[in-house]
Parts: C-alpha cells; structure tokens; sequence
C-alpha cells in the first residue's frame, strides 16, 4: 500500500482540487499500473469532536471503500479552512496487477460553513460519480445544502430518538434525493427470510391469512422495526393505520382485504446490536412461524395448523454494524422500489 | 392508505421479493456425487459455505456427500470442515459452519450398486420427514465423467429421478463426452431418466460475472451493435492462455488435451456470446436459443479444413517465471510418447449474414507467457488516414477487448492525438475495470451456479443442442488430430514460456497477428 499526501492551513476548495489533480498525475508518473477507482463520491460532515469514531467506523467497511471520501469536520469557532488531501493505492502493482487509488480529503470547517457547504465541496466532487452525503451528528443545514449535488443521502433513523421526527426526516429526504436509510438495511435479512418462507407457491396463498404480526427488536431500533411492519403493510395490501403506544410496546390493528392483522412491536433489552430481533406472524388458521436471532443465524419454528411444531436454524452470518455501514455505500448504487411504499406506510402508522 | 389488491393469486409472482437482491432458493436437499474428490473439495464445499454465510442458502437445507469410500457422517463432516476452510474466500464464522455441518450426510455408494442407491433414498426420505415436507433435490455429478450415465441409470432404477411433490434436478460436470458419440450416448441415458429441464449442465465459466457481462455490454449499450458485424468487424481472438504446466492433472489431461479441456467447451461458449443474436428476453430457453443458433452456423470442419485452419503443440522445456521448467513429456506421469496437445489454435467462421468472412481465431495452451483469458475484437481500419504524412506511428485499429481473467473488464483502443504542434497519432486506451468501478467482490462461479440449479434456473447452464452443436464442431478436429494416418496435421512444439508456436500465426490471414500475451 502506498500513500502520498498533501496538506494546507487557510486554503480553499480550488487549491484542494488542483492538489487531488496533481496527487493523480504524481500516482500515475510513479506507477503506471495504478487506476483511480471511480464508483462514488461520498461525503460525511461530522462534528470535529467525534471524527475519530466516524473514521474507524469507515475503515471497516471493507472492500466499500467510496472512490473519493470527503469528511467535513466541523469545529465551532473556526472561520477558515483548512485541508489534507491523500491518496491511498492497495497493492496490487507489486503483484502483476493494478492498483486501484483512492482519494479522501479532509476539510475543517466552522459551523457558519455549512449552510454554503454546496460550494465548498462541489469543485471536489468527481463529476459523473453519484455522489453520497452521510452525516451521522445531524447538521442537517450541511446536508440541505448538499441536496442540489447529492443524488443520494444516507441516514440512520436509528440515530433520532424520536421516531416520527425521524420517519418524517427520511419522507423529507427522498422527496429529493434517493434515501438509503441503514435501519431499513438492518431489516433487509428478516424481509429476505420471511419472502422466502412464503415463496413455495403452495405456501404463498398464506399470505393471506397472516392475523398476527409481532416484531421483536432493540430498544432503540422501533424505526427498522416500524419500517419491516410498514414493508408487510405495503406489499400485501393492509391499510396502515396510526398504531398505540402501550408502555414500551406499540400495538394496534391493521385492516386487510379479508378481516385484520394484529401488529405488536416489542422491545427488548437484551438484544446487544441494533435492529430486530425475531419476528412472529401467526395465521387466521392457528398456524404460525417466527424467526429469533440465535447463534449461526435465524432460529426458526413453523407450527401448521393442527401439526407439530418444527425448529431450525436458517443459516446466515450477522454483517455486524460495520457491515451495515459498508451495505449502505454499497446500496447508494442500486435502486430498492420497495423503501418509499414502507417508509409511507410506517409514517402512516406513527401519525 | 387504500386497501390495495394484493398480488396473491397462486399464479402471481411472490409479493414480497421485489426489491430484494436475492432470490429465494426452495427449500433443497443437495447430493454430491463424488463428494470426497478434488472438486467437492476445493470448489463445491467452500462455494456452499459461503451461500450459508450469506444467508444464500434455501431455509430448509441439506447437504448429502455420496462417493465410493466408506465413511461414517462425522467422517465426511470432518473432510468437509477441513476443505471450507483450507478453500473458503473467506475465514468461516464457527457458528454458521457448525450448522452448515450439521446439515451434512454421508452415504457410501458404488455407484453401479442398486442396493446402495436404496440407502440413499432412505436417507433423503428421512430427511424429508425431519423437515415436515417434501424438499427439492438436486443430484450434482462431480464424479469422473465415466459414472455420470451410470449414476444416472441407477437414479432412475431407485425411482429417485422423479417425485410428485417436489422438483428433482440433475447437475452434470464437464465434460460432457469425450467427442460427439460418447456426449450422444450420454446424453441418451440422461434424456430417458431425466427431463430436459430438469438437467443443468455445467460449465464454469457462464458463472463468472465478466462472462455476463458480455450480454450487458452487447445488448444494454448502443453504441456497439450497429458496428458489431462483418461491415465493421475485421477479427475476432479469443485467447485462454495459461501459464502454469499441467501440475498433478498428468492422469486427467494426457487424455483429454487442450482441445477437449477448454476450447470444446469455454471457448465455444465464449464464442457464442460474442456472435449471438439479441434474445428477445433473458429466459433460459430464449437466450440458449441464440447461442445454439450461432453454433449450428459453424460448419463442422473437413480434413482439409482441419490441416488449413488448426495447430496443435506441446510445450517443450523453457523458462517461466524465472526458473527453468520441463517440457510436457518431462512431467511426471506422462508418457514419454505422448502426442497430447497443450495448445491448440483454430480458426473458424460463423456463416450467417452477420460474420461471413469474418475470421474468429481461438487459442489455449499451458505453460504460456502468461495467465489470461480475453476476447478481443478487431475493428477494420478507416479507409483513409490524413495523419499520416504528420509522422503517425503505430495508428492502428480501434480494438475491443473483453478481458475475463485475471483482469476483468473492457478496454477499447482509440487514436489520440500526440500533444504538440503537429497533428500525429497514437493508440490509447480506455478502460472499465469491474475492480474500479464496482464496490462488490464477485461471487465465485460456483456459488451462482449451484443457486440458479436449485432455484432450477438454467440460463446459465449448457442445453443439449448446445452441447451437440459443440462436439459436431470439435469432433472432426479430434479426429483428424488422433488419426494414425500419416495425414494427421504434425504436433508442433514451443517453449514453455512463449507466446506458443509460430505456425499458429498462419492462421489469422495476411495483415494481422495474435495479440501479445
């Protein structure tokens, strides 16, 4: 892995971008065998203060590293700019083969920047790169500010602890821009099992009769579960209705074609990472099957109607939170039709 | 929010799996045939563990290993461990491989003995009950391809080919025949025990990613189709060039040659999505279709043909990599009297409006300059060059390639203007490399193709006619070339490192060479 490096106090968005340019052409005159990966551009603004954290969770993201990263540290008080630019190529030249370069600069800026943002960044972007904002302290006038250059914006409804603020966030959000919200992507395991359960055709007729929904999940994670109730909701039909606080859980009936459906959302603190944590769906048959977290994957258990119950494990390995990080840089490049008919149907039963 | 009509007609597609990026595979019960051979252990095990890693695997899943050697299920467990993770492209997670191997069966079968195919049915039986229904079962053959007609007589014979209630499927390894009597003759067996869709044939390289991307890049881009054929298109190399020797493979490859180890099968297939026509959709049997038809377009070659348009060679001793290295009939294990081919080239032509006259070049060989597999399509020059009294040099051909292995993408070749006062001309390229430009690591070939058999999706899976139209292509060279006859065309020799014999170089026409290695 090779590095080269550049940086300056007091400097400006066109002196940055001409040392990206020349950081580029000095790779090339080294090594001929580099390329400069070009998939996306991403931008992250975070408070100053906790950059390190945003960082090491960055690294983790494995191999979905962003093309070009732009950090945006803000620090109250500042008024000037200051900038470091680098560019980090994997091996590969040494072996025979290419290595792929990739650029991150990072930019301190005040507070009073934000609401200007656009024009900081914008010279910094790689033009024809989709380009991703993700700012997970908030500062929600950087991220305005970015709409007109962002095509995508990643959030975290998990992070706002008030979950129709933040439901009302993310309708706000893909109003303009594509959203990719990582509390959706924690519920993507649960939706791809419970699709499969009912995928045989002779079991899919099921579908219909589904009178019970109980989502278990973290404490903290009522969004990835309120978004995983507003996916059934939306893709079999049911009226997504305003559900009840009861305590913690929230509860209420949702209208079908043929009768209703009972929904529950039911916290848990022993759940150690965030998202859900099993999922019941009973039928109008007495019939039911849920899926639980257990080790090696989804524990799961199918009674029929009269039958005896049946336990197994469905396979799969946790992503872990880095995983889902990286899972959402790498859904900034596709397109999911299904998140905006949930995320109405989930604000619809918040409201 | 209205009450909508929900889609859930038995006939309609599942609701719940638009927006996913997986499909769901139903609920399977797996059986390798020759589970405790090479295959089995380098690519089938660790490509199922990381579909279980994944979450990729059907929710109900079982695994049953089948071979010769008696073995208890703990024993098949143990080897099983230790190939996923001597082999596995990732580290597996302790969890997620306990399951996985508590999922595996051993049943020991000779394969010729009807008795052992009766515990074999037992066992899959069982295991339906444990599961509280009847599961899918795909067979996959990875044995030597001598059993595959017997393994699947002795199916039929046990009444394992069929079941009323769930979907039986069969995988087939390559090769499939060893020239086109024997593929017939297999095939025969396979199509009275099997339906044709209930039989995957497989052949690796349609898994890799690169190798469907060649259906993207022709059909989702505009800009080449109105240049791709015999107007525009001058040649067409394909090129699997390997550098390493035959290793330990002496038993399998004196056999079988180059001709029979790549060319019959991969680089047909290569050959067949350069040239096809578009499909009018993606289903299997639409896009199988197109490739059969350009296949059928190739006439089988003469014997005259065969001396005019194909070289056979054997690597003689040279230097790869620095260090010295046998030639062929030094390897250990072969004959010393071997007329095995390592590199074979041959030039064909696709006759149909769209290629007559254009000449589609194919070369392999082991212990070549260097590992790669490309297509590289040669465009005709323009018809008139005003540059080059300025002192153009080296203006050549636009050139598309198509790389596959190791490299993978798509470069094209460009005139450029040279910076300076006077307008001269040099090629440069323009590159797309899937490493560069997509943040996702390619699934291995076989986790893709051992999903779409239990999902009992065959697009990328070779049909009977395909395989049919392949041998009656190749057989009349394998003839020709294993005739006792002094006419037999002669077994060239190059040096191992090299770019392969000269005499290849007669094949491509006047004006035109092979590309570098």
């Amino acid at each position: 892995m090779s590095q080269d490096v550049w940086e300056a106090r007091d400097t400006t968005p066109s002196q940055i971008e001409a040392a990206l340019r020349e950081l580029l052409v000095r790779a090339y005159s080294t090594d001929d065998a580099i390329v400069a990966a070009r998939v996306l551009n991403v931008v992250v603004i975070v408070d100053a203060e906790f950059k390190g954290e945003v960082e090491n969770r960055l690294e983790r993201v494995g191999r979905y590293h962003p093309s070009r990263l732009i950090l945006c540290s803000v620090r109250p008080g500042r008024e000037r700019l200051d900038a470091r630019a680098s560019m980090v190529a994997d091996g590969g030249a040494m072996q025979g083969s290419l290595a792929v370069a990739r650029e991150r600069v990072e930019i301190e800026i005040g507070p009073q920047h934000l609401r200007t943002l656009d024009t900081i960044v914008d010279p910094l972007l790689v033009s024809d790169l989709a380009t991703v904002v993700w700012a997970p302290h908030g500062h929600r006038e950087g991220v305005d500010a970015l709409q007109r250059l962002a095509q995508v914006v990643l959030i975290d409804s998990h992070d706002e602890p008030d979950l129709e603020v933040a439901l009302c966030r993310a309708h706000d959000l893909a109003e303009d821009s594509y959203v990719v919200d990582l509390a959706w992507l924690r519920s993507t395991p649960w939706r791809e099992r419970v699709a499969a359960a009912f995928d045989p055709p002779m079991l899919r007729p099921h579908l219909r009769e589904i009178s019970g929904l109980t989502v278990r999940h973290r404490s903290d994670s009522e969004a990835a579960a309120m978004l995983f109730c507003g996916w059934l909701a939306s893709r079999l039909g049911w009226r997504a209705e305003r559900l009840t606080s009861r305590g913690d859980e929230i509860a209420g009936r949702l209208r079908t074609r043929r009768g209703e459906v009972r929904v529950r959302l039911e916290p848990s603190a022993e759940l150690r990472s965030p998202g859900l944590g099993g999922v019941t769906l009973d039928m109008a048959s007495g019939a039911m099957m849920s899926l639980d977290r257990g080790p090696g994957g989804l524990q799961a258990v199918r009674r029929g109607r009269k039958g005896p119950e049946q336990r197994w494990t469905v396979l799969g390995a946790s992503r872990g939170e880095g995983g889902i990080l990286g899972e959402g840089v790498r859904q900034a490049l596709l397109r999911d039709p299904t998140y905006r008919p949930a995320l109405d149907a989930a604000r619809a039963m918040v409201r | 929010m209205a009450i909508s009509d929900p889609q859930l007609a038995d006939e309609q597609p599942n609701p719940l799996t638009e927006g996913l990026e997986r499909f769901p595979v139903p609920p399977t019960s797996l059986v390798i045939f020759g589970a405790s051979g090479d295959l089995s252990r380098r690519k089938l095990l660790p490509a199922v563990y990381n579909l279980a890693h994944e979450g990729s695997l059907p929710e109900r899943f079982n695994l049953i290993g089948v071979s010769r050697r008696e073995q208890s299920d703990d024993g098949f467990r143990q080897a099983a461990r230790e190939s996923i993770e001597q082999f596995s492209r990732r580290t597996p997670d302790p969890q997620v491989l306990d399951g996985l191997l508590g999922r595996l069966r051993y049943v020991s079968v000779p394969f010729d003995d009807t008795a052992a195919y009766t515990r074999l049915g037992e066992t899959l039986r069982g295991l339906d009950e444990e599961a509280g229904q009847p599961l899918n079962r795909a067979y996959y053959l990875s044995t030597a391809p001598e059993f595959f007609g017997v393994i699947t007589e002795q199916l039929k014979e046990a009444n394992l080919h069929k079941d009323p209630h769930a979907d039986v499927r069969v995988v087939i390894e390559k090769p499939f025949g060893t020239d086109l009597a024997s593929a017939r003759a297999l095939q025969e067996v396979v199509s009275s025990v099997f339906r044709e869709r209930q039989v995957f044939r497989i052949d690796h390289y349609l898994g890799k990613e690169t190798v469907q991307n060649m259906m993207a890049f022709r059909f989702a881009n505009f800009m080449f189709e109105p240049v791709w054929n015999r107007n525009y298109i001058d040649s067409i190399q394909i090129t699997a060039a390997e550098d390493l020797g035959i290793g330990s493979r002496a038993g399998y490859y004196d056999r079988a040659g180059a001709l029979r180890d790549l060319v019959q099968n991969h680089m047909m297939q290569l050959l067949t999505f350069v040239c096809m026509e578009p499909p009018g959709s993606f289903e299997a049997d639409k896009v199988r279709d197109e490739k059969v038809k350009v296949l059928q377009a190739i006439s089988p070659p003469t014997p005259e043909d065969v001396a005019r348009d194909t070289v056979r060679a054997q690597y003689g001793a040279g230097v790869a990599g620095g260090e010295e290295v046998p030639g062929y009939l030094e390897e250990s294990d072969v004959p010393s009297d071997s007329t095995t081919e390592t590199y074979a080239a041959l030039r064909l032509e696709v006759h149909n409006w769209r290629w007559a006259g254009v000449p589609i070049v194919l070369r392999t060989g082991k212990r070549l300059a260097r590992k790669v597999t490309e297509i590289a399509v040669s465009l005709k020059p323009v018809p008139h060059l005003a540059f080059q009294g300025e002192g153009s040099v080296g203006v050549q051909p636009n050139q598309l390639v198509l790389a596959i292995q190791p490299n993978e993408g798509v470069s094209i070749s460009l005139g450029a203007k040279i910076p300076g006062a006077r307008m001269r001309i040099r090629p440069v390229n323009m590159e797309f490399n899937y490493g560069t430009t997509f943040l996702s690591q390619s699934p291995e070939a076989y986790e893709r193709l051992i999903t779409d058999a239990m999902r009992g999706e065959a697009t990328l899976f070779t049909r009977n006619d395909e395989v049919d139209a392949q041998w009656s292509i190749i057989d009349p060279i394998l003839k020709a070339w294993h005739t006792d006859a002094a006419e037999a065309p002669p077994l060239h020799t190059y040096r191992a490192g090299s770019a392969g014999p000269e005499q290849a170089d007669t094949l491509l026409g006047e004006g035109r060479r092979w590309r570098g290695l």
